[in-house]
């Protein structure tokens, strides 16, 4: 579903700056896998994820996505192939627009935009449905700014439109990370429900690694813009985080920082 | 008093065709969340090109068809330097702006002062019947308006609302930000023009400088009709509506105090510290309200 090959990235080239963010990275994403990415500061997840959403071109190698490639293709061409959830619940959906008008925007995805009424009635009960299934009070409130609601609704609602149409690879990127304690395992057990449910071929970055062991059917660890440990299926469900960092010190010859990773 | 009184339909009607002007500028500021300057440029085209256009024998609709479609022409080149070249808003707005100068000349045949005599052509509005010409301005506006309308209500129209609330947002969601960057500088412009070639058939000519600072006077109708009527007009086509009722009371109070013995030629300064004032209310109200809050002493551990 997903093919990474040999993808390079440096930031600020050629200055004193110069940051190798991606150096390498081969991946393979099979139809329907979940796989959770971890790794230190500065490791290259989020960067991987933008690199796939095309936010900004890679130096060398090639995306693949669903066998065409995109490595050339801007970041709104890409979005048909994608649902993305970002770490800032404000960054995923408009403020001054309305519920269903998010929704609407994100139920055009990757299609063209025309000069058609935005939307219509069999929508309007078709995102009610939708929203109802989120189980926040969202259905009846399809006329309100998202501005207004919380920064765990607002999250629950991108989740939501990232899901919509059954896009070929989801992106979650740390988004739970922002959200309180409680609000958080709500999401990601919406976003396990989702996965589930449409069959979706999925990659979330997290900073929790009991979360990156228990969701998902395979979990890749990153370091120095390179994946340094991959493990699924049998093999994955017994790792422990004792486990995780064992790994980490005997690949990367170093202690494993990430300073939210170890105040969890 | 009395005098005001009888300069008052005439402030009206000014008002209701900066309001058009105004609603251009609503385009930029409020939905692309961009301060575009070139409406400076675009305002003297549109009054540029109708006068010629009449005074060649045009019919007057189709000459201020032919304006807006200059406007856009205008608005175009702004997006074109703003996504294509990479140039800040602001400065690809100003370069717009200042390169029209010159078209805006070559358009008059390098005159900068074309009259257009109401009595030698048939136009819409004119300072000879100020009740037609509101009434004529005003359904220019409620139909600018009501196309805005169903415009924004549109899938299209939707994604430049997103463009302008949210560009992450809007990428990940397939959409070109940069189209519709543009196509929302095309349709302000392309506004501004044709309320400029309104005001010069209002005024019976155009002027190289007529538009010189209309970006002030746009932003000030648009402040002014938010600040008043922003707690009751919440409907898109309602606040709108707001940027030409901001119009005529800017019009009105310039009126009185230019009864009260402003001087005329301090009239830019005057607007300019209208349009600051209005700026800084809300940001003030914000500083105040943070002052006023003093949180709960809590035990220092």
């Amino acid at each position: 579903m997903l093919e990474l090959k040999n993808v390079h990235k440096t930031f600020n080239k050629g200055t004193v700056n110069e940051k190798k963010a991606l150096n390498g990275i081969n991946l393979t994403l099979e139809d329907g896998d979940f796989v959770t990415v971890i790794g230190g500061n500065g490791a290259g997840k989020s960067t991987m994820l933008n690199m796939i959403a095309g936010v900004f071109p890679i130096d060398d190698g090639n995306i693949l996505i669903d066998g065409v490639d995109v490595t050339k293709l801007p970041e709104h061409k890409r979005a048909k192939y994608l649902g993305r959830v970002f770490q800032d619940p404000m960054l995923g959906t408009s403020a001054d627009m309305w519920i269903e008008e998010n929704m609407a925007l994100a139920n055009r995805r990757g299609k063209s935009r025309t000069l058609k009424w935005a939307i219509n009635h069999k929508e309007r009960e078709y995102f009610k449905s939708l929203l109802s299934e989120l189980d926040l009070g969202l259905e009846n409130r399809l006329s309100t700014k998202v501005g207004m609601l919380s920064g765990g609704q607002r999250q629950a609602l991108t989740l939501l439109m990232a899901v919509m149409n059954k896009p070929k690879l989801l992106l979650l990127d740390e988004h739970t990370a922002a959200l309180d304690p409680k609000t958080a395992a709500r999401v990601l057990e919406l976003s396990d429900k989702f996965i589930a449910e449409e069959h979706l071929t999925a990659l979330m970055v997290t900073h929790n690694m009991k979360d990156a062991i228990t969701h998902g059917n395979r979990l890749i660890m990153m370091n120095n813009g390179k994946i340094i440990f991959d493990v699924k299926g049998e093999e994955k469900k017994k790792l422990t985080v004792e486990d995780l960092l064992a790994a980490f010190s005997k690949s990367s010859g170093s202690e494993f920082v990430n300073d939210r990773a170890l105040l969890n | 008093m009395l005098s005001f009184l009888n300069s008052l339909p005439g402030a009206v009607a000014q008002g209701v065709i900066w309001g058009i002007m105004a609603i251009g500028v609503y385009i930029t500021f409020r939905i692309l969340d961009l301060a575009d300057l070139t409406v400076d440029g675009s305002f003297g085209t549109g009054g540029a090109v109708l006068v010629v256009c009449t005074v060649n024998g045009l019919n007057i609709y189709l000459s201020l068809l032919i304006a807006f479609l200059a406007g856009c022409a205008a608005g175009f080149i702004t997006g074109i330097l703003h996504t294509k070249f990479g140039i800040p808003a602001i400065l690809a707005g100003i370069l717009t702006q200042l390169a029209l100068y010159s078209i805006n000349l070559r358009i008059m045949s390098g005159k900068a002062n074309q009259p257009l005599s109401v009595m030698k052509y048939n136009l819409l509005v004119s300072l000879r019947n100020i009740p037609k010409s509101i009434i004529i301005a005003c359904i220019f506006a409620a139909a600018i308006i009501g196309i805005l309308y169903w415009f924004f209500g549109t899938e299209l129209g939707h994604s430049i609302r997103a463009t302008g609330c949210n560009q992450s947002m809007a990428r990940a969601n397939g959409i070109n930000t940069n189209t519709n960057k543009v196509i929302g500088f095309i349709l302000s412009n392309g506004i501004v023009a044709l309320s400029g070639g309104l005001l010069a058939q209002y005024q019976g000519f155009s002027d190289v400088n007529m538009g010189k600072g209309a970006i002030v006077i746009g932003l000030a109708a648009v402040i002014i009709g938010e600040v008043v009527f922003g707690k009751i007009f919440k409907n898109f086509a309602l606040r709108l509506f707001g940027a030409i009722l901001g119009g005529i009371i800017y019009y009105i109070v310039l009126t009185f105090v230019l009864r009260l013995g402003l001087n005329a030629n301090d009239l830019k300064l005057f607007s300019a510290i209208v349009v600051a004032l209005f700026l800084g209310v809300p940001y003030w109200k914000n500083l105040i309200s943070q002052k006023r809050y003093k949180p709960t002493k809590t035990e220092v551990s």
